[in-house]
């Protein structure tokens, strides 16, 4: 589980200069970036709302459980409309999108995610109003997904 | 190579109760990044796209792409104001579409 502190959020707004120095494979630290920028549009993340339950430390890049909820109403004036979830050192960083309704009465997800090796997994979550908030768990990965 | 999802989803809910939904279909997700003992590239092959409607109107999509582990798994939920039926389908990089529905009483 993690949760932003607003420095976080603030070098997730500053994207590849934030990705730059976590020394990433400049492909995909690039691609990263543009994932979520493309995505908030312009906006600066905020802090807080998201919990993202994942694993520290995992054995098997192949299936990383990952759980993801962000707080909110989940009414037609208030809901968070879609969640997106990055990692920033796979070979294509994007990992998924979820879109909501209202109707989905939480904005929560689980599903497994591939890791080809140590990196940050960061989901972003945007509301109707078009406001941003983000979150960011780093994974160690013992056996990265196999990508040969 | 697909088989019927498993989807799990209780049968019945009170009015406006928020039910746990959860999936999972059987698929490789050949992320297109392996290759073959020939070292030849290992054509794409994932399900690209997910989505979930109860009686028509939508719940959930997800627009998956290669790092959704092989038989992917999907957990979510849904507000629940009437009885009805929910649709899921995911479809494929080779044009197949797999499809179930479930449906739930509220009383």
């Amino acid at each position: 589980m993690s949760r932003l502190s607003r420095r976080d959020a603030l070098r997730i707004a500053a994207g590849s200069a934030a990705l730059a120095v976590t020394g990433l494979p400049a492909r995909a630290a690039t691609d990263a970036a543009a994932t979520m920028a493309a995505f908030s549009g312009g906006r600066a993340p905020e802090a807080g709302r998201i919990t993202l339950d994942l694993a520290a430390s995992v054995e098997d890049g192949n299936s990383v459980p990952l759980s993801v909820a962000v707080e909110s109403p989940m009414r037609a004036d208030d809901y968070v409309s879609e969640i997106l979830v990055v990692a920033d050192a796979n070979p294509w960083p994007r990992v998924a999108s979820f879109q909501f309704s209202p109707m989905a009465g939480k904005a929560a997800f689980a599903t497994r995610i591939r890791l080809t090796g140590n990196q940050h997994v960061i989901v972003l979550a945007k509301l109707g109003d078009g406001r941003i908030f983000a979150a960011r768990q780093h994974v160690e990965v013992t056996i990265g997904a196999c990508t040969n | 190579m697909t088989t019927q999802p498993r989807i799990r989803i209780p049968k019945f809910a009170k009015k406006g109760e928020v039910v746990l939904i959860r999936t999972l279909v059987s698929h490789v997700m050949e992320s297109g990044q392996r290759r073959d003992a020939g070292g030849k590239a290992i054509p794409r092959n994932i399900i690209n796209r997910f989505s979930c409607t109860f009686n028509g109107r939508p719940v959930l999509a997800c627009d998956i792409e290669p790092a959704i582990a092989a038989n992917p798994y999907l957990e979510f939920s849904a507000r629940v104001e009437e009885s009805g039926t929910f649709r899921f389908t995911w479809a494929a990089d080779d044009g197949s579409v797999i499809s179930a529905s479930e449906s739930i009483t509220v009383r």
